[in-house]
C-alpha cells in the first residue's frame, strides 16, 4: 500500500483568506482537530508583516502552542523574508516555506520583487539561518494570471539556482487553479528527470473543478506529498467566488477508498471540516462532502 | 494523440428534475438552445414520466417539439428518459428516435427507485423492446459501481444485466454513478473488465460529483477507454434525499479540463460557460460547478 503524506495548509492559505479576525482558541482548535484526525504535516501560519494579512498577526503564538503540544508533528511556517527566516528561528521552528513566483510579474504583483531579489534573499536566508530546512513553493507553476501559461523547460531551468543552493524540496504550486492533469504530469516528468533527489510537493487549488484530477495525476506521476485545506477553504481575492485550495477531507475520502495509505481518518476530518464552516462561517468552501446531509438516506 | 470525446449532456433531463419550481419550457428549450450552439452533439433532454411523479418533466412533449423543430435536420442525437413502454411511446409520439431508460444493478436500489425487482424490470424492458421495435432505446444503469443500501456493487452484477440486454438487441449502456461514490480505480476496475466482456457493446459513464471526484472518475474513464462521457451544465443537480449534495459532473468544468489536455469535444468552452451562468442566473437550482460561481475571470 502506497503511503500519502497530506499536507495540511488551511491555517496558513485557509485563514488568510478571511477578512474577520478568527481567534487563536479557534485555530488551534481546528489545528487540535487535524492531528487528532492523523494529519502528520501542518504549514501553520505565515510569519508576514501583521499590516500585510492581519489574520496572521497571531503567528508566534499559534507556532508556540503548535511546538509546545505537538513534537511529533512536522509543522511549517510561510516566510516571506528575512525577518520571517529570524522570527521562525527564534520560535524554535526547523521548517519554512518561502515563495517566489515562476512568473515574473506575479512575483512583482504578489511580494514586489524581481527574481534576482527574491533569489538574493533567499541566499541570504540560507546563510544567516543555516539550521533551517526551507522548502521553496514555487507559485505559477501552472500558469500565470498575467503571462499564461510556461513550457516545462522554464520550471526546469528557473528551479536550477535554488537547487545550486541546497534547496532540497519544493512545492509545485497552481496558484490560480489552472493546471490540467496532463500539464502536471508532464510538468512533474520533466523536473523528476532533471532533479531526481529533490524532493516534490504539489499544491493544486480547485478553481476549475481540476483539483482532485491534478492532485491525483501528481500522486501518479510519483509524487507522494499533496497539498489540500480543511473544507477547501480558501479563494482567490480578485476573484470573487472562485474556489480555493483542493480540499482535505475530500482528496483523503478518495485516496482511502482508492488504497492509498494517507494515515487520515476520513470521518473525522469531515467532521472537522464541517465543525471549521460553523466556526469560520464566512469562509469559501470548495468541499463537495461538507454539504452532504449526513442524515440522508442517501448515504450510509 | 487527439483522443476524440463524444460528449453527453443530460442537464436538461437529470438537472432539471431536481429542480422544485417550475422551470417554464421556454427557457429550457433556450438551454437547449444554448448548448447546441456550444457544439453539444448528443443530449438527454427530458423524461417523459408520469406528471404526477416528476412535475417538472409536464412538458416533455412540447420541449422535444419546439427542439426538434429547430434543430430536427442537424444531425444531433436526442433522446429522452422513460421509465416504461409508456413513456417510450409519448416520447415516439412527440418524434424521438432514441430513447434511455434505467435499470439499478442493486436490487433494493431498484425497488426504491421504481419499486420493481430488477427482473421485473428486464422484463419491462423486454416489452417496450418488442411494443417499440423502430425505437432505438439505451440502458442506463443505475448503481453501477456501488449503492447506498447494498454497498460496492459486484461487477457480476453489472455483466448479468448487460448479457440479458444484449439479449434482447439492445446496444448501448451506461454505467452510473448514482451517488457519486465511485472513485478512479473502481471506475478503470469496472470498465476495463466490462469492455473485455463486451467489445461490441458502446458504453456511456455518467459520474456525479458528490464527493468531488467527477472529474477524476470522468478521466479515469476516459484514459480507460471509454469516450462517451455524461455531464450536467452547471453540475445543476442534487440528490432529492439528501439536501445539498452535489449533482452531475458540470459540464463547463469538464470541457474545460478536456479541451485543455488535448481531447477533441468539438464544443465551445466560453459559450457553454455563459450557458452555465444564464442558468444559474434563471433557475434556483444546486449548482455544483466550480467555474459557474466564479464571478470575476481571474485573469
Amino acid at each position: 500500500m502506497k503511503t500519502i503524506d497530506m499536507y495540511e495548509v488551511g491555517p496558513r492559505d485557509g485563514f488568510q483568506n478571511i477578512k474577520e479576525y478568527i481567534p487563536a482558541e479557534t485555530k488551534m482548535a481546528i489545528i487540535d482537530g487535524l492531528v487528532q484526525a492523523g494529519i502528520r504535516h501542518i504549514e501553520v501560519t505565515s510569519f508576514v508583516s501583521p499590516k500585510a494579512i492581519p489574520q496572521l498577526k497571531d503567528a508566534r503564538e499559534i507556532v508556540a502552542s503548535c511546538l509546545r503540544q505537538y513534537p511529533d508533528v512536522d509543522f511549517m511556517a510561510l516566510i516571506p523574508n528575512l525577518r520571517g527566516a529570524e522570527t521562525a528561528a527564534a520560535v524554535g521552528m526547523t521548517r519554512v516555506a518561502y515563495v517566489v513566483s515562476l512568473s515574473a510579474s506575479h512575483n512583482k504583483a504578489n511580494i514586489n520583487r524581481t527574481h534576482e531579489q527574491s533569489y538574493q534573499a533567499l541566499k541570504e536566508i540560507r546563510e544567516t539561518y543555516p539550521q533551517l530546512d526551507v522548502i521553496v513553493d514555487l507559485a505559477t507553476t501552472f500558469g500565470c494570471p498575467f503571462e499564461g501559461k510556461f513550457p516545462a523547460s522554464r520550471v526546469v531551468e528557473f528551479l536550477k539556482d535554488y537547487v545550486d543552493l541546497g534547496i532540497r524540496e519544493v512545492c509545485l504550486c497552481d496558484t490560480i487553479g489552472i493546471a490540467n492533469p496532463g500539464q502536471v504530469r508532464d510538468i512533474l516528468r520533466a523536473v523528476q528527470q532533471a532533479y531526481p533527489q529533490l524532493e516534490l510537493q504539489v499544491h493544486i487549488h480547485d478553481t476549475r473543478n481540476m483539483g482532485a484530477a491534478c492532485s491525483l495525476a501528481a500522486i501518479e506521476a510519483g509524487v507522494t506529498k499533496i497539498q489540500s485545506t480543511l473544507g477547501g477553504l480558501g479563494g482567490c481575492p480578485f476573484a470573487p467566488g472562485a474556489s480555493g485550495n483542493l480540499a482535505t477531507e475530500d482528496m483523503v475520502y478518495m485516496l482511502n477508498e482508492m488504497g492509498y495509505d494517507t494515515g487520515v481518518d476520513f470521518p473525522r476530518v469531515l467532521a472537522l471540516a464541517k465543525k471549521e464552516v460553523q466556526l469560520i462561517p464566512t469562509g469559501v468552501y470548495s468541499g463537495h462532502h461538507i454539504r452532504i446531509d449526513a442524515a440522508s438516506r442517501c448515504f450510509r | 494523440m487527439a483522443q476524440h470525446v463524444n460528449f453527453i449532456e443530460v442537464g436538461p433531463r437529470d438537472g432539471f428534475q431536481n429542480v422544485k419550481d417550475y422551470i417554464p419550457a421556454d427557457i429550457k428549450v433556450k438551454l437547449i438552445d444554448d448548448l447546441l450552439a456550444a457544439g453539444v452533439r448528443r443530449m438527454e433532454m427530458t423524461s417523459f414520466v408520469s406528471p404526477k411523479a416528476i412535475p417538472q418533466m409536464r412538458d416533455a412533449a412540447e420541449v422535444v417539439c419546439r427542439t426538434l423543430e429547430t434543430h430536427g435536420d442537424e444531425g444531433v442525437e436526442l433522446y429522452a428518459l422513460v421509465p416504461n413502454t409508456y413513456g417510450a411511446k409519448a416520447a415516439a409520439a412527440a418524434g424521438l428516435r432514441e430513447v434511455a431508460t434505467v435499470i439499478s444493478v442493486s436490487e433494493s436500489h431498484n425497488k426504491a427507485n421504481i419499486n420493481r425487482t430488477v427482473e421485473e424490470s428486464l422484463q419491462g424492458l423486454e416489452k417496450m423492446r418488442q411494443a417499440l421495435p423502430d425505437l432505438n432505446i439505451n440502458l442506463s444503469m443505475a448503481t453501477a459501481f456501488t449503492c447506498p443500501f447494498e454497498g460496492i456493487t459486484p461487477v457480476e452484477n453489472v455483466l448479468k444485466i448487460i448479457r440479458r440486454a444484449a439479449g434482447l438487441g439492445i446496444t448501448r449502456f451506461c454505467l452510473a454513478d448514482t451517488i457519486g461514490e465511485a472513485d478512479p480505480k473502481m471506475v478503470r476496475d469496472t470498465l476495463t473488465i466490462v469492455q473485455q466482456v463486451f467489445p461490441d457493446i458502446t458504453l456511456d459513464v455518467h459520474i456525479h460529483d458528490t464527493r468531488n471526484m467527477g472529474i477524476a472518475c470522468t478521466l479515469a474513464a476516459l484514459e480507460a477507454g471509454v469516450c462517451n462521457v455524461q455531464a450536467a451544465l452547471g453540475g445543476l443537480g442534487g440528490c432529492p434525499f439528501a439536501p445539498g449534495a452535489s449533482g452531475n459532473v458540470a459540464s463547463e468544468d469538464l470541457i474545460f479540463m478536456l479541451n485543455k489536455m488535448g481531447f477533441t469535444t468539438g464544443i465551445d468552452f466560453d459559450k457553454m460557460l455563459a450557458a452555465a451562468k444564464y442558468e444559474r442566473s434563471v433557475i434556483t437550482g444546486n449548482f455544483s460547478g466550480h467555474q459557474v460561481h466564479i464571478g470575476e475571470p481571474c485573469h
